[in-house]
């Protein structure tokens, strides 16, 4: 398992740049289904048929991650850049990030601390204030490495750590795509749909045609999550704790859970003896948003890994946790037919 | 009308917990219509067929109103919430709530601040009066939902309580359906779910639906309390057409429609242009490829408080409206 999700937290994959993440899934779903293909947004709908029943269930998570796009090159050859999807500018001076189609590698840089006015100390840092630098002497040179335009991605690699937890990019929402492929290896009564969706991070959009497009009568969402259970924090922002199980969401921004559907849910957890957790915040949101709210309504639930760090380098999640969500959704496949 | 306003106001219902207020509309409506359903969502959508080649007309008053929900049980027994909905500090400290199993709470603060201003909602929390974490997780747990406590006054023909929006709205609805004879339209009354949320029942609704033109019932603001934020509605003058808001400008045809039926019968009513805030006709309008839509309000003072105030006399004259517009022929 760590090694499938080594490869796919690896592979780069930032909004609307889905291509390398998108053709690893491919590959890897394709032995496991009946018809794999690309929607127009570019979502990987992963086609199971059923055994018996022409209900359609949807499972959903989005392959790609936060990051960043180039702007514009200066003359002394450092690169400008936005941010794709919501990074705290505060974590990012100094980190290491590959850039376009040739991963060229760059680093996050900022004007030394010695150098700033006090009135900038005080401030955080903004995006504006930063630049890539990829060791060019000047704009001739880097136009030869990157054009504005061109993606980057945070360059971290995936280890294994401490108690049985790992460190990488990308875990939100790749540990989603690595339960998602894990569950397709069984055969289920229904019609499965296993969609890995693209532009989650910039606006639930891959979700939104997807969940026109399939129509599912039911769909579950697997995420990688907020946890916020470390010193400085007062518990009941925690959101969620490592360790503790997969993440049951109520509720969030973008969507309510299907009551139904959550109660299964704890009801397989429950008779499974698989550890689970509510989720203590209703911050955020994500694919469910949309796919609830397509055409005339969908019944949605949302199971999370919690991930600290999130949208970092360096987020980190329990293989427990990613262990119990694979089980999670496994235990309702099995029985959410009858809902 | 009074009666009806304070059983469904009384009745629990946060965003995404509409079911009690479903039932209770369902009870009072359902020998008036012709088909009667709950979709995916949890809107209640009530057909009442049209006699002639009428229009196929949405109607929509959503059944939610704000709340807190509970995201964590500390080691005292305080609930630590969220808001579902807009849900201010002030008009939420030192208040009273209540869960759908009745138990009642009270929402305070950390009190150890230098400024009111720094009191956030993550400051806040509810008591509900036991003193461990075991004894409350017997009466509460995680995602469970509290409203502000119902309480229902009457003023100088004013109606007081919390969950006046959209109560009203839907009280409105339910009294058209009763008073309504032969029209021509095809009429579907949705009573829907999350609207402030994010307007969604009536987006899924609409949808499914399929209307001609949509038409929904809320309440909205007013100026005409001391030094308010300025704003041509008043309690008492009449429902209000509106013109726009922040998620919807009124079809001119709609608005027309509204404008020349409340004249033609003598009806009061005003204009009503909302600066900030949106209503179900926001998600309807934009269904598909387009549905005309616009909205009656029901002007109402404190709106997201406990305490919302709305005049008798603009609902009767809103029931009356609506009726009239209903039964029209409508050339559109």
């Amino acid at each position: 398992m760590f090694d499938l999700l080594k490869k796919l937290a690896e592979a780069r994959g930032v909004s609307g740049n889905e291509d390398e993440v998108r053709q690893l899934i491919i590959e890897v779903v394709t032995p496991l289904v009946d018809e794999v293909t690309v929607d127009r947004m570019g979502s990987v709908i992963a086609y199971k048929k059923g055994t018996r029943s022409n209900k359609k269930v949807m499972l959903c998570a989005h392959m790609d991650e936060v990051g960043f796009i180039i702007t514009r090159i200066d003359d002394n050859g450092m690169l400008k850049f936005a941010t794709v999807g919501s990074i705290d500018p505060r974590i990012l001076p100094s980190k290491k990030v590959r850039i376009g189609d040739k991963a060229i590698p760059g680093v996050l840089g900022i004007k030394a601390i010695h150098l700033q006015e006090p009135a900038e100390r005080e401030r955080a840092v903004k995006v504006d204030q930063m630049y890539i630098d990829i060791g060019a002497k000047n704009k001739e040179e880097a136009e030869k490495l990157v054009k504005p335009g061109d993606y980057a991605v945070f360059d971290s690699e995936c280890i294994y750590f401490g108690d049985n937890k790992v460190k990488s990019k990308a875990l939100d929402d790749r540990v989603g795509c690595l339960t998602l492929i894990e569950v397709l290896k069984d055969r289920y009564p229904f019609d499965l749909y296993a969609c890995f969706t693209v532009q989650e991070e910039v606006g639930l959009r891959g979700a939104k045609v997807a969940g026109y497009s399939i129509q599912p009568d039911m769909a579950l969402v697997v995420e990688g999550t907020t946890c916020s259970d470390v010193p400085g924090v007062d518990p009941h922002k925690y959101s969620t704790r490592m360790g503790e199980g997969p993440a049951i969401s109520i509720a969030d921004l973008a969507s309510y859970s299907n009551k139904k559907l959550v109660s299964f849910l704890i009801q397989c957890a429950k008779n499974a003896k698989i550890p689970f957790q509510i989720k203590e915040s209703i911050s955020g949101g994500n694919d469910a948003g949309e796919i609830q709210r397509a055409r005339g309504g969908t019944m949605t639930a949302v199971v999370s890994v919690p991930c600290r760090y999130i949208h970092s380098p360096s987020s980190v999640a329990d293989l427990n946790d990613i262990d119990n969500t694979i089980k999670l959704v496994q235990e309702f496949l099995k029985g959410c037919e009858a809902l | 009308m009074r009666e009806l306003v304070k059983k469904l106001t009384s009745i629990y219902g946060p965003a995404g917990n509409e079911e009690l207020v479903s039932q209770a509309i369902r009870e009072e409506i359902e020998s008036y219509v012709d088909e009667i359903e709950v979709d995916v969502m949890g809107n209640l959508i009530a057909h009442k067929k049209g006699s002639g080649n009428g229009k196929r007309i949405m109607l929509a008053a959503h059944m939610d109103q704000i709340g807190f929900m509970v995201t964590h049980i500390d080691d005292k027994g305080f609930l630590r919430f969220s808001n579902l909905g807009g849900i201010s500090v002030a008009n939420s400290i030192n208040r009273r709530v209540i869960f759908e199993s009745g138990l009642a709470g009270v929402i305070g603060y950390e009190t150890e601040i230098d400024s009111w201003k720094d009191i956030t909602l993550s400051k806040m929390y509810i008591d509900i009066g036991v003193s461990s974490k075991e004894e409350a997780e017997k009466l509460v747990k995680i995602g469970d939902v509290a409203v502000y406590h119902p309480l229902f006054s009457e003023s100088n023909g004013k109606y007081i309580s919390g969950a006046m929006d959209d109560r009203a709205g839907c009280a409105l609805l339910v009294q058209t359906i009763k008073n309504i004879g032969s029209t021509p339209n095809d009429l579907y009354f949705v009573f829907t779910v999350q609207e402030e949320l994010g307007l969604r029942g009536a987006r899924t609704a609409a949808y499914a639906l399929e209307p001609d033109i949509g038409i929904a019932v809320d309440v909205t603001a007013t100026g005409d309390t001391p030094k308010c934020r300025p704003m041509a509605v008043s309690l008492g003058k009449g429902p209000a057409i509106k013109i726009k808001d922040a998620s919807v400008l009124a079809h001119p045809l709609v608005k027309e429609l509204m404008i020349s039926t409340a004249e033609k019968h003598n009806i009061p009513y005003q204009l009503e242009i909302l600066e900030y805030g949106g209503t179900d006709s926001g998600a309807i309008h934009l269904s598909r490829g387009g549905v005309p839509s616009g909205v009656l309000s029901i002007p109402c003072r404190y709106i997201h408080s406990d305490s919302e105030t709305i005049d008798a006399s603009d609902l009767d004259n809103g029931v009356k409206l609506l009726t009239k517009i209903l039964e029209e022929d409508i050339n559109i």
